[in-house]
Parts: structure tokens; sequence; C-alpha cells
């Protein structure tokens, strides 16, 4: 769906004759460009998952972190500009103990979305400055059981079982609709997230990535950490060995 | 000591307040006096106010801020609520009632019992006194006429109580505090909070148990209203 919005695309607060705001558009398409983000909702909790594409063969393993945690309770995963993503997991973050404190109990993970999605479109209103350049899922466990959300660069913010966003969201998001997600508890939920990372990951163009993975489900005592490093290896080996039995076809 | 002190002073409500959980929700009870000093502006008062369709506060202390403090909660709670999509718990009502009583403890002079039912925690009652402390207890007593209270409550609360239980407990204590506090009286105003929903109850001051040494009304003023020709000087 992409066009040219010649004169109508210079400034976040203009509309175009047919009702887009095109630098809104240009924002989700540095979305687009960045390395495969997916979350999944199974049965006892959410698992979130990166490729991280390495610029570098000299960056040190397990830098640049895209998954942070926001609470106790919910994490986020963040694709396209890395530095707007540290603005907004910083606001989440404030959002969240602010939340706490004022009202003695962790913030509802449907508030803390609304609240994210709320400052993201806070930045698409003003000519002074420019839309986020990133795409975020948010994962939290809280009272109504575990939940996933997408916020997008124009402030949309919605509820899934699966989303995926980033490069191959397209192939991650066919694969994520094979699997039976109610069925599943976390545990088979990391592999199965490896497993579609590995998956969409395009050889050709891009070099080298890395994993990496958090979860937020009863086996982590309803707290957002990374994926406990046993199961790490476990589900990688279960990647890798996916991958080669494809390509063998 | 100044009379004028008796009509000018701000009003207070000596009061006695309690909240009982029970299996199942929870009984707020409150006399009716406020007082500005020695005389009794309002022996009608509903001391019990509410904050949202679930939860309930027994206000004491100075008639004014503790007004004020409701109004305020209420408000928060409201927009929280739409927010939530969803009713507001009984533990984030207290925490807000908690956070102006703290933040505002030089200027305020108010001991709440915040008391209601939600879907996760069941009944619950959160005392707030002075100063702003939080604590959550199966039941809160408050006021001047609480002193009175303490060793009753020791030996007569029970775990698991039935609703009737409770709230004739509720009745009994604030009967008994009505009977030793001054400052306390009019009648007992309870309100039973649970899954069902809220429950207001009257006891008139007449109609409670007499206490120990306490009498009977001898030509009361009361008893002449309903005959045809009053005559109050009738002794």
């Amino acid at each position: 769906m992409s066009s040219i919005g010649t004169g109508y695309d210079l400034s976040v607060t203009t509309f175009s004759p047919d009702g887009r705001v095109f630098q809104i558009e240009y924002a989700a398409k540095a979305v687009d460009n960045s390395g495969t983000v997916i979350g999944i909702k199974c049965k006892d909790g959410i698992v979130m998952g990166v490729e991280k594409l390495i610029a570098s063969k000299m960056m040190l393993p397990g830098s640049n972190r895209r998954i942070h945690s926001v609470h106790r309770h919910s994490g986020m995963a963040v694709a396209g500009l890395a530095a707007d993503g540290r603005q907004i997991v910083a606001r989440a973050k404030s959002e969240a103990t602010n939340y706490q404190s004022v009202y003695g109990e962790p913030i509802p993970v449907k508030e803390l979305a609304e609240r994210v999605a709320s400052y993201v479109h806070l930045c698409t209103l003003y000519w002074w400055l420019r839309p986020f350049g990133c795409g975020i899922i948010l994962g939290g466990y809280d009272r109504d059981g575990p939940q996933l959300y997408m916020v997008e660069p124009s402030g949309i913010s919605n509820r899934y079982f699966g989303a995926a966003i980033g490069k191959g969201k397209q192939a991650a998001k066919t694969e994520i609709e094979k699997l039976k997600l109610s069925e599943m508890t976390c545990r088979e939920g990391v592999i199965a997230v490896a497993k579609i990372i590995y998956k969409v990951h395009d050889e050709a163009k891009d070099k080298a990535f890395e994993l990496e993975m958090s979860w937020v489900c009863d086996e982590s005592k309803q707290q957002h950490q990374k994926v406990p490093d046993d199961l790490f290896e476990e589900a990688k080996a279960a990647a890798r060995t996916a991958l080669e039995e494809m390509d063998a076809d | 000591m100044d009379l004028n002190m008796h009509l000018n002073a701000p009003h207070s409500m000596g009061t006695t307040i309690i909240g009982v959980t029970y299996n199942g929700g929870v009984v707020l009870g409150a006399d009716s006096r406020t007082s500005t000093g020695m005389y009794v502006a309002n022996r009608a008062s509903d001391k019990i106010t509410q904050l949202t369709d679930n939860v309930y506060v027994c206000r004491s202390g100075s008639a004014a801020d503790s007004q004020v403090v409701s109004d305020y909660v209420r408000y928060f709670l409201h927009q929280h609520t739409i927010q939530l999509g969803q009713p507001a718990t009984v533990k984030v009502a207290a925490y807000l009632v908690r956070l102006l009583s703290y933040n505002n403890k030089n200027i305020l002079e108010t001991g709440l019992i915040v008391g209601g039912w939600d879907k996760y925690e069941g009944g619950k009652i959160y005392g707030i006194p002075l100063g702003g402390t939080l604590i959550e207890q199966p039941f809160a007593i408050g006021g001047s006429g609480s002193s009175y209270l303490y060793g009753f409550f020791d030996q007569a609360w029970k775990e698991g109580m039935t609703k009737d239980e409770a709230e004739q407990l509720v009745v009994k204590a604030v009967s008994l505090a009505i009977a030793r506090d001054g400052a306390s009286g009019g009648v007992v105003c309870t309100v039973v909070i649970n899954l069902e929903g809220v429950t207001r109850n009257f006891y008139p001051g007449d109609k409670l148990q007499l206490w120990h040494e306490e009498l009977e009304p001898q030509n009361s003023l009361l008893d002449i209203l309903n005959s045809p020709s009053p005559e109050p000087m009738n002794i």
C-alpha cells in the first residue's frame, strides 16, 4: 500500500487529500526494516522473542538488549529505532512506578498499554516532534491473567494472542497462526518462538543474528524475566535442528 | 470557658465508628452525633459515606476535613473506575484515602475507616487513623468512643461470623460507646456490603438496649410530640 505523498508528507501535522498522515506511515516503515520481534500468549503466560541483527562481529553477545522489564509483572520488546525505544521504555517504567505509588497495586497491563499508546500518539500531534519509529510488543501478567498488547507508531494499541513486527512479520504471523496457543504452556512456547525466529531469519540478506527471549508465566511466578539459560539453550538447539531438517528436504 | 466557643468551634464528630469483616463481606457502623464544643450541632448525621458502589468510608474527627477527603477520593475513584473498566478495589480506595491523609497530615485532623467488597479479595476493612497510617484489619474501631471498645472487641470479635452476628456485634458496640462517651450519641447506622450489594440499616437511639446504670427516659420531650396539646413543663 505504498504511495508517494509528495507535498503532503513533510509534516506530521498535515493530512493528505485521501486522509492519511504520511509521516506516521513512514515511521512504520522504520519498524518494518528492523529485526523481527514476536510475542505469543500461551495458556499460562506470555513469551516474547527478538531477532537481534548483529551489526558488528566485535559486539559483545548479550549487549544491546531489546527486551526490557517495565515492572515486575510486565515487559516490552522493541522493534525499530533503538534510541526511540529507550524513551518509550523509560516512560512505561515511570508510569508503572507512579501507578503503584498512587494506587498501591501493580499497574494492570491494559492500563499500561493504554498509557504507552497514549504517549506514542502524543508525539504524532505536534509539528515540533517526530513520531516514534518503534513498534512495541508488551506482555504482562496481572490479576486478569496473561495479556499481550502491540503498540504501533501511530499510537494504536491492540490486544493479541500472537503478534509479530519487523522484517519477517508476515512469515512469522503465518507460523504463529499454525500454533495451538490455547493448549500450549510457556515452556513449549519458548521452543516455538525460537523456531519461528530462526525460520524467518533471512540468511541471504542479513548475516548473523542473536536470539533474545523473555517470558512471564506461572513458572516464573508471574515475574517478567529472561528465559532461564537451560531452557534457552534447549530452544536454540531445537530451532537449529528444525532448520536443518527443513534445509535437508 | 468562653460560652461563644461552643457555638463557633469547628464541627467535630466526637464519634464512634466501627468496621467489621464477616464471612462474605463487611459491616460498617457509626453513631450520629456531630458536636461543636458541648453543643450537639447535628444529632442525626450520616457518618458512613459512599465512595463507590462497593466501597464506603466511616468518618471521624473534623467533620469538614473528613468530608473533603471523602469528596476527593470519590472523584479520583470515579476516574479510576472509568479507566480500569471495572469497579475499583477496596485496597485502591484505601490507598487513595491514605495518600491524601499522609501528604496533608499537617493540616488534616480526621480518622477514617474504609470498608467494602470486591471480587478479588472479598470483604476488607482498612483503618486510616490520624497521620495517614494504612492498616488492613479484620475489624477496626475509631473515634472518641472507640476508647471504650478495645476490651469489648478483644473479647467479643471472632473469625467467620455470619452477617447477622456481625451486625448485632456492631450495633451493640456502638450502643455501649454511646453510653459512656459524651461525644457520641443519637442513632446507630449500619451499612452491610457484600457480593449482593449494599444494605443500610437504622437503629433509633431509644430502641437500643440500656446498659449499666442507664435510665429509661422520664418526661422526655420526645414523648409529648405525639400528644394533641403538648405541654412541655408538666413535671
